[in-house]
């Protein structure tokens, strides 16, 4: 029998402004609890809250770059619940006329293209934080969340398999990064995802489906989905029924488990927010927003390859960060040269990142010592050992480029009769030294020249220009 | 509209509130009254009126996203029933 798998996504993505959704307080992350809390996100009564612009124009700049129609005038709901994680009882979000409805986003995966459409997207507050107290029972509680700017985007049951999900989330990642709406840490909670999953036998109707939460990384969704993938096909061979319910994933113990049962599904009382007015999007607002769309990561791909030379397979590796595509940029722009930017991003930075597990998101190295580096190794002014060398310093340990390669002599030396003196002697000296691979290489073996070569270039510390070396090295063997 | 049995036990768990029988038979009535008078509003005619959302006729109230406002953690924690300097404290709220 064939069983197949049908995935609808909730993606919740904390919008990175600097104020919350209702309210002036500070949306920054970390804080002593309770710090950034006024009476308005507190549930004070008596306050009111206050719609902040840019969330609107964040949410609409994200639909936009989801191909979705942007609702043009769209309000808010109450969605009434009982939990000490929002003090007011309620959250406002959008029930009834959402921002954005009817987009889609193209991902591939499994090698092929496919069209994932997307629901809609609506504004809603983030609640606070609970601390359960194992040993007094209690249960501590931290606004500093409460009122954060969310939005939410929910996908049509379009996926079908883990690699579906993972290139998707992937690329919606990408966008917002591009976008500049949200930092997407996952680790830290500003983009966090549930999964909808059910299995059928091919062609037949929708099976019952769960809902998984606490999926704080993109392997963790993976191996959730395997996860009830498995669990919900073997209930079913069996004969059994998928119960409905929400579901906890344990990662380090790598399975789920039952939250509540949604037999008794909590009734939320939505009803229209009387204090906050609709939202009108009209058309000059829309064309503004429109006109702020930044140029997406698929976009930046293909003008890196057709306007600056960079190839295929290093465009990808660039873009794959914002971080890493704008730092590209500045390199270019700097330096002149987009080809050997592109190398220096793609190989050494991307080595040093591994190397001292520093995330794309987290780089910000000194742009201007680096362009100014890739300038003198594309004009030939250092070498590539010596280019390498300097890069790690100003990189790893923020060393001033110039300084650097003054205090180690890693300047070429420039063609003149002084630099040609130095390089001569130097060959005589290695061959002096190296009767063996002199006599090799004149017998034939042409991977004794590589050896000589290398002395060659050692003698001549970093200073060495390997042009005019190999030329020496090789009239000195011919004579 | 009749509030039976059923339907009060549902507010009641809603409502996180634990009644008596004699508080369930007086809210019944009361409920039930209540339900009625809003009914009334099921007479006017309102063919012709366009649905809305809201009362006021205004949109588009905003605040621009500038940071600033919170209050002292103390003034924030002065009310609350009980709280430990930092964090404002319930009962557990899990099982």
């Amino acid at each position: 029998m064939n069983w197949e798998t049908v995935i609808g996504l909730e993606v919740h993505a904390e919008l990175s402004t600097s104020s919350k959704i209702f309210c002036g307080c500070s949306t920054a992350f970390g804080g002593e609890p309770n710090t950034r809390v006024c009476p308005v996100c507190a549930g004070f009564p008596g306050t009111l809250p206050k719609l902040n612009r840019a969330v609107v124009e964040y949410a609409v700049l994200v639909g936009l770059a989801l191909n979705c129609e942007i609702t043009r005038q769209c309000k808010f709901d109450r969605k009434n619940y009982f939990y000490p994680d929002l003090p007011k009882a309620y959250q406002v979000s959008q029930l009834y006329a959402p921002i954005c409805r009817n987009g889609r986003l193209d991902v591939r995966a499994d090698g092929e293209e496919k069209s994932i459409g997307i629901r809609e997207i609506h504004m809603e507050e983030d609640a606070g934080k609970l601390i359960h107290d194992a040993r007094s029972g209690k249960t501590f509680m931290d606004f500093n969340r409460c009122g954060v700017p969310l939005i939410e985007i929910v996908t049509h049951p379009d996926l079908r398999t883990a690699a579906q999900v993972i290139a998707y989330l992937e690329k919606l990642r990408e966008t917002l990064l591009y976008l500049g709406v949200c930092d997407c840490k996952m680790q830290e909670g500003s983009l966090r995802a549930d999964v909808n999953l059910s299995v059928r036998q091919a062609g037949s109707p929708p099976g019952t489906r769960t809902e998984m939460k606490n999926l704080n990384s993109f392997r963790a969704i993976a191996r959730a989905i395997d996860y009830e993938t498995k669990r919900q096909t073997e209930i079913l061979r069996e004969g059994g029924s998928v119960l409905q319910e929400t579901r906890r994933w344990d990662d380090e113990k790598g399975f789920s488990y039952g939250m509540r049962s949604k037999e008794n599904a909590p009734d939320y009382r939505y009803f229209p927010e009387p204090d906050l007015l609709p939202v009108e999007i009209d058309d000059a607002w829309l064309n503004a927003l429109e006109k702020r769309l930044p140029e997406l990561a698929h976009q930046k791909r293909e003008r890196y390859v057709k306007d600056c030379g960079v190839s295929e397979k290093e465009a990808v590796i660039i873009t794959a960060h914002k971080n890493v595509s704008d730092l590209f940029e500045t390199l270019s722009e700097l330096s002149g040269s987009p080809v050997e930017s592109a190398h220096l991003v793609t190989g050494e930075i991307m080595r040093l990142l591994n190397q001292n597990n520093i995330l794309p998101e987290e780089l910000s190295p000194d742009a201007r010592g680096l362009a100014f580096l890739v300038r003198l190794v594309s004009e030939g002014k250092i070498n590539r050992n010596a280019y390498k060398e300097t890069v790690e310093a100003v990189f790893v340990r923020g060393a001033d480029p110039e300084k650097y390669i003054a205090e180690n002599n890693l300047m070429m030396l420039a063609d003149d009769e002084e630099a040609a003196v130095a390089v001569a002697a130097a060959v005589a000296a290695v061959l002096a030294e190296n009767p063996g691979a002199k006599a090799d290489y004149r017998a034939g073996k042409e991977k004794a020249f590589g050896f000589l070569m290398g002395q060659v270039m050692k003698k001549l510390g970093g200073s060495g220009n390997p042009d005019t070396a190999r030329k020496s090295l090789k009239a000195a063997l011919g004579e | 509209m009749i509030i039976d049995g059923k339907l009060l036990e549902y507010l009641e768990n809603l409502s996180c509130l634990t009644l008596s029988d004699g508080e369930k038979e007086r809210l019944s009535a009361d409920l039930g009254e209540i339900l009625s008078f809003m009914e009334r509003l099921g007479e006017l005619d309102a063919a012709g009126v366009p649905e809305r959302s809201h009362p006021f006729d205004d949109v588009n109230a905003f605040r621009e996203d500038e940071a600033g406002g919170s209050f002292d953690r103390s003034l924030i924690l002065r009310n609350a029933p009980e709280k430990n300097g930092e964090a404002f404290i319930a009962p557990k709220t899990v099982e």
